[in-house]
C-alpha cells in the first residue's frame, strides 16, 4: 500500500516534469530540427504501440477483445466523438459477451 | 501583433478565468465516462480506492492511468511503469513549449499551476483559441477538466459495487478504444501512418521472435517500440510532414 502510493508521486513526478520544464524554461530554448521531428511522432508511436498487442488481451476473451477493437476502429473512423467511440467499444464487447 | 489593441495590460483575471471555465466545458462532459471507465477498470483490479482517487488528483493523465493499472496487474516492475509513463508522457513536452510561446503571462507561479493542466484535449482547446494569450484563461480551461475528471474517477470507484461483472469486465477494452479513437483519424497522412506501422511491426516481432527466447516485459516493449519507430520516423521523413 505504501509503496503504491510511493508509485503514485513517482509517476505525479514524471507526468509534471515534462508539462512543466518547457513552460518555464523554453521560451528561449531553440530544440534542433531532429529532435522536434522525433517529438512530433512520439505520440503516434507510443499509441500504435500501446494498442497492439495490448488490446488484444483487454477482455475476458481474445474474440470479444477483438470485436471491441473493431468497433472502436469503425467508428474512430466516422470521426465520431472520442466519448462515443469508448462507449461504443465497451458496449460492443458487453453485447459480444453476453451473446 | 492586433491582438495588443484590445487586450488591456492586465485584462481583469476573474472574467478571463471564467471564460476558460466554459471553454472546457466539451472538455469535461468528455473526460467524464472516461474516468468512470478508469475508476471501473481499477475496481475490476482491485486496486485501492485511496490508490485510484489519489492517481487521478496527483497525475492527471488519462493513458498514464490506465497503462500504470494495466502493466501493476501484468507484474511490471515500478521502474518499468515509471520510464514508461515518462515516454507516454515526452508528448505533453511539446505541448507546453507551444504554449509557452502563446501565453503571455510571466508568473511562474501561474505557470506552473498551468502546467499542470496541460493535457491532450486541454491543449487541443488552447492552441485553438485567441484568448489562450491570458494565462488565467488557460488556468481556467484546465481548472474544469481537471475537476470532471475527479468527479468521474469518484464516480466510477464507487459505482462499480453495482455494476455487473460482465459489465466491469468489457471495461478494459475502454482504454484501448480511447487510443485507437485517437490515432485512426491520424493515420490518413502518411508519415503517420509509416511510424504507427512501424511501431506495431517492432511490437510483434519484440512479442513473438525475441520474448519466447529472452523474456521483455510489456512496458520495455512499448519503450524500445516507440523509440525505435519515432526515431527512424525522425530520420526518414526529413521535411516538416511530421504533425
Amino acid at each position: 500500500m505504501m509503496s503504491l502510493f510511493l508509485l503514485v508521486l513517482g509517476l505525479a513526478l514524471v507526468t509534471y516534469l515534462p508539462r512543466l520544464v518547457p513552460l518555464l524554461w523554453l521560451k528561449s530554448l531553440v530544440l534542433p530540427p531532429y529532435v522536434k521531428r522525433f517529438l512530433a511522432f512520439v505520440p503516434y508511436a507510443v499509441l500504435a504501440s500501446l494498442i497492439f498487442p495490448g488490446v488484444l488481451s483487454s477482455t475476458p476473451t481474445f474474440s470479444s477483445a477483438l470485436f471491441g477493437g473493431m468497433v472502436a476502429a469503425s467508428l474512430a473512423l466516422l470521426r465520431v466523438n472520442l466519448v462515443v467511440v469508448v462507449m461504443g467499444a465497451v458496449f460492443g464487447v458487453y453485447i459480444f459477451q453476453t451473446i | 501583433m492586433v491582438t495588443s489593441i484590445q487586450s488591456t495590460p492586465s485584462s481583469s483575471p476573474r472574467p478571463t478565468f471564467r471564460a476558460g471555465l466554459r471553454a472546457g466545458i466539451p472538455v469535461a462532459i468528455g473526460y467524464i465516462p472516461i474516468a468512470i471507465a478508469f475508476g471501473l477498470l481499477a475496481q475490476s483490479f482491485h486496486l485501492p480506492n485511496v490508490i485510484t482517487l489519489s492517481m487521478s488528483f496527483l497525475i492527471f493523465a488519462g493513458a498514464s492511468q490506465f497503462i500504470t493499472v494495466q502493466l501493476l496487474m501484468t507484474g511490471s516492475m515500478y521502474w518499468e511503469i515509471i520510464l514508461t509513463t515518462f515516454i507516454l508522457n515526452s508528448r505533453h513536452f511539446l505541448m507546453s513549449a507551444s504554449l509557452s510561446q502563446r501565453i503571455e503571462s510571466t508568473s511562474r507561479k501561474l505557470l506552473a499551476a498551468i502546467a499542470f493542466g496541460v493535457t491532450d484535449e486541454t491543449f487541443s482547446i488552447a492552441s485553438t483559441r485567441k484568448e489562450a494569450s491570458s494565462g488565467m484563461f488557460v488556468l481556467g480551461l484546465n481548472t474544469v477538466a481537471f475537476l470532471a475528471w475527479n468527479v468521474g474517477t469518484w464516480i466510477g470507484v464507487f459505482l462499480a459495487f453495482g455494476l455487473p461483472s460482465s459489465l466491469q469486465a468489457s471495461m478494459g477494452i475502454a482504454l484501448y478504444a480511447m487510443f485507437i479513437g485517437l490515432l485512426v483519424p491520424s493515420l490518413t497522412t502518411r508519415p503517420v501512418f509509416v511510424v504507427a506501422s512501424l511501431a506495431v511491426s517492432i511490437q510483434a516481432m519484440l512479442q513473438w521472435w525475441i520474448t519466447p527466447f529472452f523474456p521483455i516485459s510489456d512496458g520495455i516493449r512499448i519503450i524500445i517500440a516507440t523509440v525505435l519507430a519515432a526515431g527512424i520516423g525522425a530520420l526518414v521523413f526529413k521535411e516538416e510532414e511530421a504533425t
